[in-house]
């Protein structure tokens, strides 16, 4: 058996033993990107292996909690692929106006930039006051960063580029309240989003939702697990309902693609059939 | 006698031209997969791989999710997201963030491939105008599989293939226009010498 099985082998028992005393469960997660991840954490821990690791790792809860920041990596843009976002606006924005209220579900929302970006984009298309986000992770400290609404300045040239190209043209800056290094987002984004903890492995569907938005998480599951999602989400959603995914996950293969057509090809935005 | 199940190719600046001659001469039933990491810009689409599509006989795609790996095909990393290669021979993609600076990154495509490869697997080094991809090789040679850097003096940007050749100690330096060539007789498990040879690099 080479180094690298071995590893294999001490990565495999560890998450094992991980589920089985804080329930958090990644054994169907996509081997390489957390082997990557867990590498990562190992090489920054004084631990020369897993399973030196493991001893502690199951017997201390403050430990077991830096692993899982290292493992979900919380990467977001507000209006990350721009495109995706003028597609929101162009063609799936008239089909929501048309109801009273929209409920809108953001699985796997890190820091809630994501969320922020449709309360803009809702607020800009005169629904205001007519809808409610849901935005859920399983990393309870990234949602608590995510409810302050709060952003290193040092972004926020790159996210109005992104506002700009997603078809925005209100000022972005009026979005935000510069103090010292940080943005501080306005009030009125953040009145209709509820964040929420929510373990896509284990917790249950959210009732009657217009939209689910779940882009760069399931990229990280192994198919099984992603077919898990998807009955999630496909209960979720009410018919002729918006289910978006990221730029380079897709429906194709998948055993519910058949109740879904995809709005405009490649946008990656799928409405559930009705019947 | 190894017999090889992938090449994983490493490229940056310099590299649609590295690239467009590479690829072009390899012939459409070239025996392996190859996987592709380069450089490039966040927003690019996929024009990249339809471009070299049209101008080679082997087929050229972007990368796809969950994508078997299949021989005479070669698969580029789409813009923004890290390539890996899964145990069960499917491709992943990931949003994390760059890996030395690059995303999608030749380290984070070639320590996978080491990984899942072993010594079956063949990675190329060309030309580039930074340090990633020198973790990589060394990742494929500590498991077994050979390293093949394009001769720095070659190079449009000869820094990447020097940072590879100070990391580890390649098995062949040679020239692009020697590189297809190399590439056909080890996929092929024919005579190509191992150990390092090197060509117009003395
Ligand atoms: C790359 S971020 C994507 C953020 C955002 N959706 C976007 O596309 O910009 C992935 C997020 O998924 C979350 N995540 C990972 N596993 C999860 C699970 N089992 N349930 C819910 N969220 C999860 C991570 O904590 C992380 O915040």
């Amino acid at each position: 058996m080479t180094a690298d099985e071995l590893v294999d082998v001490e990565i495999r028992l560890l998450l094992e033993g991980l589920q089985q005393v804080y329930g958090y469960d990644f054994r169907d997660y996509a081997d390489a990107s957390i082997k990557r991840r867990l590498t990562q954490w190992l090489a920054e821990s004084p631990f020369e292996t897993f399973s030196q690791a493991q001893s502690r790792l199951l017997r201390e809860p403050e430990l077991f909690v830096s692993l899982l920041q290292g493992i979900t990596v919380n990467v977001t843009d507000m209006f990350r692929d721009p495109s995706f976002f003028r597609t929101l606006r162009e063609q799936v924005i008239p089909f929501l106006k048309t109801y009273p209220f929209v409920k809108i579900w953001h699985a796997g929302c890190a820091s809630g930039e994501e969320a922020y970006s449709m309360a803009i984009l809702l607020n800009e298309e005169g629904m205001a006051g007519r809808y409610r986000m849901y935005a859920t992770d399983i990393d309870e400290a990234v949602l608590a960063k995510a409810a302050q609404g709060v952003m290193p300045i040092t972004e926020m040239q790159r996210y109005t580029r992104n506002y700009q190209k997603s078809g925005g043209t209100a000022s972005f800056a009026d979005y935000y309240t510069a103090r010292y290094d940080r943005a501080i987002l306005a009030a009125n984004l953040k009145k209709d989003i509820v964040f929420a903890p929510h373990n896509l492995v284990a917790d249950a569907e959210f009732g009657e939702m217009n939209m689910v938005l779940c882009r760069n998480v399931m990229i990280y599951f192994k198919p099984a697990l992603k077919e898990r999602c998807l009955r999630l989400f496909d209960n979720s959603l009410l018919p002729g309902g918006f289910l978006c995914l990221g730029l380079k996950e897709t429906l194709e293969r998948r055993k519910m693609g058949d109740h879904y057509d995809e709005l405009v090809p490649g946008s990656r935005i799928y409405r559930k059939r009705y019947g | 006698m190894a017999k090889f199940r992938a090449v994983v190719i490493g490229v940056s600046s310099g590299g649609v031209q590295a690239l467009k001659l590479l690829l072009g001469e390899l012939p459409a039933d070239f025996p392996l997969p190859v996987l592709i990491v380069q450089h490039i810009s966040p927003d690019a689409g996929n024009g990249m791989a339809k471009l070299l599509n049209n101008l080679c006989a082997i087929h050229v795609k972007e990368a796809d999710e969950q994508e078997p790996v299949v021989p005479a095909t070669v698969y580029l990393a789409p813009p923004n997201y890290h390539l890996l290669v899964e145990r069960d021979g499917f491709l992943s993609l990931s949003a994390d963030p760059p890996v030395s600076f690059a995303r999608p990154s030749v380290d984070v495509l070639f320590e996978s491939a080491a990984a899942v490869f072993g010594e079956g697997l063949i990675g190329v080094i060309l030309t580039g105008a930074n340090y990633d991809g020198s973790r990589g090789v060394q990742a494929i040679k500590q498991n077994g599989g050979i390293v093949v850097v394009q001769d720095p003096d070659d190079a449009e940007t000869p820094q990447m293939p020097l940072a590879a050749l100070a990391a580890t100690e390649a098995d062949h330096v040679v020239a692009l226009a020697d590189m297809a060539a190399l590439l056909q007789s080890l996929a092929g498990g024919g005579a190509a010498r191992r150990g390092r040879s090197t060509t117009s690099h003395a």
